[in-house]
């Protein structure tokens, strides 16, 4: 096997271009004779639009247009669309408001665009915006994710009178209410799924271009899913057809999913772009970002865990309110139902569950997916459920895992996921070894005697990555599909483009998808070259989320190279005059069984090329073949967290000492680039727990978290270096057998560090995020307490 | 408009700015080195560092014309006759960049964290020196490994 073939750790082709300051994102690129956007967005979290004078706005220097809701309307252009249809309990269709991309009417929602104002400068802009005269109607908001359904607000949109978008179920009430009839404890929480906002470092941004000799729109925008862009702005929102839109996402810095959904602002360059009849480019500052970006998470749940006497699990009862935000996102209606409650098994044989998700409209930034995406949802609640219910019986949290654990598979869970694969177990133990659990106690004792509080907490979770296989996704009310495609070119001279649907935005695609063609084809990786991001090169992709690029990318490329190799057997028998069945395929190179016939993987592609010694009736000339990749189930990694944490009683400081993961992701193309992943999820979970939480003034609905003054991301010093392991289960449905890995750790971390802190403080819940005041005051009530003891 | 002249990655430059224009904004719109990026608008997240006399500074925080005559360094700068600088290497090394969005910032904060600190650099030190930076992709243990490297092979050379 070459150095740089399936699971080498290859060092990052892309990384060049970064270190040197010579990537090019969205707002890198200029085009001749653009303008600047400035959106007027709402100061007010609800109110009517009475009226819009932009007349002082428009005889501003260097203003070129100003354009409202209104002008959308002129020109029929539609709003923007979530993809996912979810039927009520009763049957009925979610209740969609809808989501113009500049407001009409009415805005929602802090930030919500009001206006656009298109200049020669930015700052020309920005002062004219200043200058837009609009007539509000303030109402009163609807903030709060649990009171949201009985507000005595005026509703957020006229569908939903009570401001409910659905009241969705899934599992077997029956069941459940039997198993708890026969539970020897039920273990009950109340938990809050912290609501959380993306901060891709990169701030969104877009540009639009219309050539009016070939009547085609080009736009750069900052998107995980270029296609996907396209096809909502040409099917449903109108801006042109198909083939006379082009999509462009050059290097993006990060997504964590803020960077799927289609956005107002993409939408407005676009289609400002023909009616200014200049280019029209708009950055985000992170301001904008905070307001505006989609957030992520927001749940409020009670759950109730029933079990025997022997601590076995009989059934698991949970109710959620899901807060949406003002308006429904792109996918944001599968998040709180078919990517969370469909994980409520976690790694458990749980014979009935039932949950009930209520999505509720408030006026708030919509909320989509962010990296986990309902999953790590359903990992908190199941993670510190399990937690709590050992601490009820006084037994091991981690014999309490052994006694619950899945063993045998296929798996089918009460709430519709089947595992295919998997070993609890030895990623448990694998995990407790490194942590050094059973030595714990003693250093709990070393930790008091200094006068600091320490604590351990697990987290095995699971999770259903790799989306998806279309038919079933599409059964559950998806409106596309989500297998991806994959082109592989050879040239005539022999190296490979091979264009890809799956984007990367720090993922590391075009070394890892580089690494399997150099492998598959025996040619050296400097001679692939990965191609994505732009829909005038590839066909159709369906784009990065759902850590689904190298179970579902990489497997279309690998049938499409299985495809490249068939031909080029073809090829070289007939070029060497052997019958195709004696033809092999080694390193490179094409032999005739039992001769010294040889011909390398570039002169076969010459051959194909030059087309003089095969008969072209039969074999077409050339060597490219292309693939449409469907997956036959999603992908189930899982694994065990240990996160240990020593806190300072006098400050409620949480500081995490040692951090263990042993994740199981199946096959692993670059280990390198998979624990970059792992640490950059942790990162992001430990984030949510200990540090990173959005909030709304409750009556004004201003955003109080609206800058990295206020919204603490997690610094270098907020983090331990991380040790990782990882167990090896292969993947049945890919022909790979690997799974996803990029949002395992932001799923796993946050129950491992509130079940460590739990566990330090001997309390049973506290509330994300942790931060050392939360910590300091619940410290400080124990305090008496201990001394009593 | 005010006119400003200074030195960026070893050569000469003037350009015409409004007065409230930001070194970030000369460096990107006026010399067209998009390498220095704009994360924030609080000056927190530090993708905009760059060296000023030898110094890392967050450019957004910073007015064009207060670097007439100054020294100015980009990342577009750091490698010399097509060899990377010691940092930029470890970072590539160690894994300590995912979407290359801080990572201009990163290096450059790096840098002058280990011209600080000629003796060597412990774990819990370059974390706190990275306080003014913000990742979201690589949890900062491969950076901290990228820096780590540099820091302590420059040290045990030294000494």
């Amino acid at each position: 096997m070459s150095e740089t073939g399936i699971g080498k750790r290859v060092l990052r082709r892309e990384d060049q271009r970064f270190i040197t300051g010579k990537g090019k994102y969205t707002d890198d690129i200029n085009l001749p004779r653009q303008t600047y956007a400035y959106f007027l967005r709402s100061p007010y979290a609800h109110a009517r639009i009475r009226s819009i004078d932009t007349s002082a706005a428009l005889a501003a220097p260097g203003v070129v247009a100003v354009l409202t809701g209104e002008d959308l309307a002129a020109d029929n252009i539609g709003g923007l669309i979530c993809g996912w249809m979810i039927h009520s309990k009763d049957g009925q269709p979610m209740k969609a408001g809808p989501h113009p991309a500049l407001a009409q009417g009415k805005v929602r929602y802090v930030g919500d665009h009001v206006a656009v104002v298109i200049a020669e400068t930015l700052n020309q802009a920005k002062a004219a915006a200043e200058l837009v005269n609009v007539d509000y109607e303030p109402l009163e908001a609807v903030i709060d994710t649990a009171s949201a359904r009985s507000s005595s607000a005026p509703p957020v949109h006229d569908e939903a009178p009570d401001n409910t978008v659905f009241q969705w179920s899934l599992g077997d009430a029956e069941a459940v209410a039997q198993a708890f009839s026969r539970a020897h404890h039920i273990t009950r929480l109340e938990l809050v799924n912290n609501r959380l906002i993306p901060n891709a470092m990169e701030p969104r941004a877009a540009i639009g271009d219309y050539d009016a000799g070939t009547e085609t729109f080009t736009l750069y925008t900052t998107s995980q899913n270029p296609h996907v862009a396209r096809l909502v702005l040409s099917a449903f929102v109108g801006i042109a057809p198909e083939h006379k839109l082009r999509v462009i996402a050059p290097d993006v810095g990060g997504g964590f999913g803020s960077k799927i959904f289609i956005y107002a602002e993409e939408t407005v360059c676009v289609w400002a772009a023909k009616r200014v009849g200049r280019p029209v480019k708009w950055t985000g500052d992170r301001s904008e970002a905070f307001l505006a970006d989609a957030h992520g998470r927001d749940h409020v749940t009670t759950a109730e865990l029933a079990m025997d006497e022997n601590g076995r699990f009989l059934g698991l009862k949970v109710h959620t309110i899901a807060n949406l935000g003002a308006y429904l996102s792109t996918f944001s209606s599968c998040v709180p139902t078919y990517l969370y409650a469909t994980l409520l098994s976690g790694q458990y044989a749980l014979p009935a569950i039932y949950a009930e998700v209520d999505a509720v409209y408030t006026n708030t930034a919509p909320v989509d997916a962010y990296r986990g995406a309902g999953r790590p949802e359903a990992t908190y609640v199941v993670e510190r459920m399990v937690e709590t219910a050992a601490r009820d019986l006084n037994m091991d949290p981690a014999e309490i895992r052994r006694r619950n654990f899945i063993t045998t598979f296929p798996h089918q869970t009460p709430v519709i996921m089947t595992y295919d694969a998997g070993n609890y177990h030895a990623s448990l133990e694998r995990a407790l070894e490194l942590a050094d659990y059973r030595n714990f106690g003693a250093r709990r004792t070393e930790s008091e005697r200094r006068g600091k509080l320490r604590g351990i907490g697990l987290s095995t979770y699971i999770e259903a990555c790799g989306i998806a296989p279309s038919a079933a996704i599409g059964s559950l009310g998806a409106g596309v599909g989500l297998w991806e495609s994959a082109e592989v070119r050879v040239n005539p001279t022999g190296n490979v483009e091979v264009l890809t649907g799956s984007h990367a935005h720090g993922q590391g695609h075009e070394t890892t998808f580089a690494q399997l063609v150099s492998e598959r084809l025996g040619i050296p990786i400097d001679q692939v070259s990965i191609v994505h991001g732009d829909t005038d090169k590839v066909q159709f992709g369906m784009g990065t989320y759902g850590s689904r690029s190298g179970a579902v990318g990489m497997s279309a490329i690998f049938r499409a190279l299985d495809k490249i190799e068939a031909k080029a057997r073809k090829v070289a028998a007939h070029v060497m005059e052997a019958a195709e069945g004696d033809i092999e395929f080694r390193d490179g190179n094409f032999t005739v069984k039992g001769t010294d016939r040889k011909m390398a993987f570039g002169e076969v592609a010459l051959a194909a090329y030059v087309a003089h010694k095969f008969p072209t009736s039969e074999i077409e000339p050339g060597l490219k073949e292309s693939a449409f990749y469907d997956p036959t189930n999603f992908t189930f990694p899982a694994g065990c967290h240990v996160c240990e944490v020593e806190i300072d009683p006098q400050t409620g400081t949480t500081e995490i000492v040692k951090w263990v993961a042993v994740d199981d992701f199946g096959n692993v193309i670059n280990p390198m680039i998979v624990e970059g992943q792992v640490h950059g999820g942790i990162a992001q979970g430990v984030g949510q727990a200990l540090t990173e939480g959005c909030r709304y003034d409750p009556e004004t609905g201003q955003l109080l978290t609206g800058s990295y003054m206020d919204y603490c991301m997690p610094r270098a010093d907020d983090l331990p270096s991380f040790e990782l392991d990882f167990t090896v289960t292969p993947a049945p449905s890919n022909p790979l057998g690997i799974k996803g890995c990029g949002e395992a750790g932001a799923i796993a971390a946050p129950a491992a560090v509130i079940n460590a802190i739990t566990d330090a403080l001997g309390v049973r819940d506290i509330p994300m995020p942790a931060t050392p005041e939360v910590v300091w005051r619940i410290a400080r009530d124990r305090a008496p307490r201990l001394a009593a003891e | 408009m005010p006119t400003v002249s200074m030195t960026v990655n070893g050569k000469a430059v003037t350009g015409e700015v409004e007065a409230r224009t930001l070194l970030v904004e000369f460096l990107r719109v006026n010399l067209g080195l998009t390498g220095t990026h704009v994360g924030c608008d609080t000056s927190q997240c530090g993708a905009c560092v760059v060296h000023v006399n030898g110094k890392s500074i967050k450019s957004c925080t910073m007015l064009a014309v207060q670097c007439e005559g100054a020294e100015v360094t980009t990342i577009e700068g750091l490698a010399k006759d097509g060899k990377l600088h010691p940092m930029q290497e470890a970072f590539r090394e160690h894994h300590g960049l995912q979407c290359g969005f801080c990572t201009p910032g990163m290096i450059m904060t790096a840098i002058d964290i280990v011209n600080r600190h000629p003796n060597g650099l412990d774990e819990a030190t370059i974390r706190h020196e990275l306080e003014g930076n913000i990742c979201r992709c690589t949890g900062y243990h491969n950076i901290v490994k990228a820096i780590d490297s540099v820091a302590n092979k420059r040290a045990v050379e030294a000494a």
